[in-house]
């Protein structure tokens, strides 16, 4: 249990902060950590690094982490939007590499269809208990 | 010494837990025993006891006595003296003894000031209450001891995570905690009245307080941490829908349906078995994401507790008092009569429909926190977030903000939609307005676009049931009604203004250089080192001014904590009426320029303080239903007198709220 929590605490110290002890030897890809000069695809860029998941960390996205894996990333979705591609494109590239975990944009497929089906299911319900409500009241 | 003692009371309090249980249960069976003159007093004494026990722990981490195992792994001799008592419940062990001490404390108090159920009711409440009290004293004595000793003290302890150091961590559990148990004496009434098939409008009224009271904690509670992660985790969001967000949103949102629910049965004897459902679900929710905290399922900045067997007690204790719960209810609901009638255009109608909205957002959020988790038991991992949250829930939030705009102007059990269609044209006219203003204007997403005109049209809305009416004369209650309400129109526009106008800027800049983000101008003057008590930091000094005016100095900050070693940021914030600026100061280059990062968040305030808004009318609402019983327990009481019965045998009976 004490080594767990020690792995945990150094996880975290990982995602949420820089760690202390083991600096990256490497300097941060160019544009980890500098926007594109375009405000219109840096803000394609951000609105799509909001929905990626940081892979080393817990429930952060590529924007909000200093991890050195969500600099890299970042570094990708810039370049790949600098140079025009498509955001869902870059996105579908993502995935196909980290698989459908890295992405918080479910999106339809064998193993997340409930995901929609459920809401489906739900308006449903609520209007079939509305209109018994409705129908036995009125 | 002091451990033990706390831990000898924490025993005693369990047992007398299973004494209030006994005697609950025996007073069922034939009446009024003697045994069960006890549960009153055993649910008193047991309170009394596991705020002593505590109190002891609290006593533990102020001395930092490095003997006991659980203050030397969370705890630091060179920590403050207010994040030393604060780590006493920063931990698993620590939180759930603070969960089960707010539980008996609510008991104590039920079981002291509740006069108005009647007797076999409160015995079959208290009974119950002592049953999910007993599952979790089990679960603190036999696997999460907090005054466990260690074989041999520690030389220094461990300490706490430096995230959790700081202000707003000290009052955030225990605020959410309190929010959380109090729905444990909702369901206790709800499984009371089930037991006894007495739920009448009198019952609402006991319950009402006790509702109101959690909800206002759980409202607080979620404000706190949302603007606690908003400053502290430094990367400038405000709600990720991560799980243990939502863990604390699902409760509120249960809640929030059963005290609109409970409103109709304690003012119109209507919606019976659809509040006993409530009250079941929303300490369900408590449960459900106590289980997602506590048991390490997740792994997340709260999730502290790594330890698979406590997961599974939790996960028994959870299906024992949720399963139980639902098959007492699918068993006795048929026995319960729905109620009073109303028609499709009436206040009930209004309130039902948005019930059955709330409890689809909930059945939303409970899909997409769970489902995760499930689909990684198949070792396949996706995952769930904003792209998901945000649309999905719209499709149930935004009738409910329509319909809770012209809900409260309705009449109770029959109306008439023609006589209110001033203040329906003059909100929907508010929000039309906006929705072209800010289409010609702006070039926004649909939702935050759609935040603005529903807060727009909600906002004037909420102050709607106030027109024609004598300001003076009216009920406390009603006031509460439309302040909360007001709040979440506040709220409202907060978040969509967020999301729709927020700019950032990546900058690196070396001391002296300026960089710019929206109207803020913003000078690194000085990068120096500074220290605290227990880390050691650089601190950056930026002149920020705004549209050019005077300059202000923030002081962002990279901390250095050395126990446990870990690295910060602490943002630095300025608050404007019209929003904030936010400052991150990150790593040097390497050539002499320092990494800024910055956001200019136009009305982001807003969010939080349409969350107080909330809370207080909360309060308002809370303080004119207490008063209002006060008073109506006086006047039943001169006239029992007058009559010359004792007052024990006046059943209640008085028309609605």
């Amino acid at each position: 249990m004490m080594h767990l929590r020690g792995l945990m605490l150094a996880l975290l110290a990982l995602c949420v902060a820089v760690p202390v002890a083991a600096q990256d030897s490497l300097p941060p890809a160019p544009y980890a950590y500098n926007q594109l000069s375009d405000p219109q695809q840096e803000a394609a860029a951000q609105a799509l690094m909001q929905t990626l998941r940081c892979l080393k960390c817990q429930s952060q996205s590529i924007a909000d982490s200093d991890a050195p894996m969500a600099g890299d990333m970042r570094h990708q979705v810039r370049t790949r939007i600098s140079m025009g591609e498509d955001p869902e494109a870059i996105r579908a590239w993502l995935i196909d590499r980290y698989g459908d975990y890295v992405s918080y944009a479910p999106t339809i497929s064998e193993t997340t269809w409930p995901l929609f089906a459920v809401p489906l299911l739900l308006i449903l319900v609520a209007l079939i208990v509305l209109w018994r409500r409705i129908r036995r009241r009125a | 010494m002091i451990a033990e003692l706390g831990l000898a009371a924490l025993w005693l309090a369990a047992a007398l837990a299973a004494l209030q249980l006994v005697a609950g249960a025996f007073a069922q069976r034939d009446g009024t025993t003697e045994l069960a003159g006890l549960a009153r007093p055993a649910a008193i004494i047991q309170g009394v006891l596991a705020a002593f026990s505590f109190l002891m722990l609290l006593i533990l981490f102020a001395q930092t006595d490095l003997s006991v195992k659980l203050v030397a792994m969370n705890s630091h001799s060179a920590k403050p003296m207010i994040f030393k008592l604060s780590g006493a419940f920063g931990n698993h062990e620590g939180s759930m003894l603070l969960w089960i001490t707010v539980m008996a404390l609510a008991g104590a108090l039920i079981a002291a000031a509740e006069r108005r159920l009647p007797e076999r009711t409160m015995m079959a409440t208290l009974a119950a209450q002592a049953f999910v009290g007993l599952g979790f004293y089990a679960f603190l004595l036999f696997s999460s001891n907090p005054f466990e000793r260690l074989p041999q003290p520690a030389m220094e302890g461990m300490g706490l995570n430096p995230l959790l150091q700081d202000i707003g961590l000290v009052f955030h559990p225990p605020t959410l905690y309190v929010g959380y148990v109090g729905l444990s004496v909702a369901f206790s009434f709800a499984v009371g009245a089930l037991l006894t098939r007495q739920v009448t409008p009198d019952f609402a009224r006991a319950m009402r307080p006790w509702v109101l009271g959690a909800w206002i904690f759980l409202t607080l509670g979620i404000t706190a941490g949302s603007y606690w992660a908003y400053y502290e985790l430094g990367w400038g969001g405000w709600w990720f829908w991560d799980p243990v967000e939502n863990a604390s949103l699902m409760p509120w949102l249960a809640a929030t349906a059963l005290l609109h629910s409970a409103s109709v049965l304690a003012a119109r004897d209507a919606l019976r078995a659809w509040t006993i459902m409530l009250g079941v679900v929303a300490f369900s929710m408590s449960m459900v994401g106590t289980f997602l905290v506590r048991s390490g399922i997740l792994t997340s900045v709260h999730a502290f507790a790594v330890d698979p067997e406590r997961g599974t007690f939790i996960l028994v204790l959870l299906s024992i008092y949720i399963g139980g719960a639902l098959l007492l209810f699918a068993l006795r609901a048929g026995t319960v009569s729905e109620g009073e009638r109303f028609s499709v255009t009436s206040r009930e109608a209004a309130l039902v429909f948005n019930n059955v909205m709330l409890s689809a957002i909930l059945g939303i959020v409970l899909l997409g926190t769970l489902y995760p988790l499930l689909t990684e038991a198949f070792d396949v991992r996706v995952s769930v977030g904003p792209p998901y949250f945000n649309p999905v829930g719209a499709i149930f939030v935004v009738p409910m903000l329509m319909v809770m705009a012209v809900g409260p102007l309705l009449r109770w059990r029959q109306d008439n939609i023609v006589r209110i269609r001033l203040p329906m044209l003059i909100a929907g006219g508010a929000a039309l307005a906006v929705l072209l203003l800010v289409t010609v204007t702006t070039n926004i997403g649909i939702l935050p676009l759609l935040g603005l005109a529903l807060s727009a049209g909600l906002g004037i809305a909420s102050f709607m049931p106030l027109r024609g009416r004598k300001l003076r004369l009216l009920p406390l209650a009603t006031w509460g009604m439309v302040i909360a309400h007001f709040g979440i129109a506040v709220a409202l526009f907060g978040m969509a203004s967020e999301s729709a106008f927020s700019e950032e800027t990546l900058a690196a800049v070396e001391v002296g250089d300026q960089a710019e983000i929206g109207p803020w101008q913003v000078v690194l003057s000085e990068v120096r080192p500074t220290a605290g008590p227990n880390w050691t930091a650089l601190e950056g000094r930026l002149l920020v001014s705004y549209k050019g005016g005077t300059s202000k100095e923030i002081d962002p900050q990279s901390r250095n904590f050395w126990a446990p070693p870990q690295e910060t940021t602490e943002s630095a914030l300025v608050t404007r009426w019209n929003g904030q600026l936010y400052a991150v100061i990150g790593r040097e280059a390497g050539d002499g320029r320092w990494q800024l990062r910055l956001w200019w968040k136009p009305f982001v305030t807003m969010i939080w303080y349409g969350g107080i808004l909330i809370a207080l009318g909360g309060v308002l609402a809370l303080i004119g239903r207490l008063f209002a019983d006060l008073k109506r327990r006086a006047v039943k009481l001169r006239g029992a007198e007058r009559r010359g019965l004792s007052v024990r045998n006046v059943e209640p009976r008085d028309a609605g709220a």
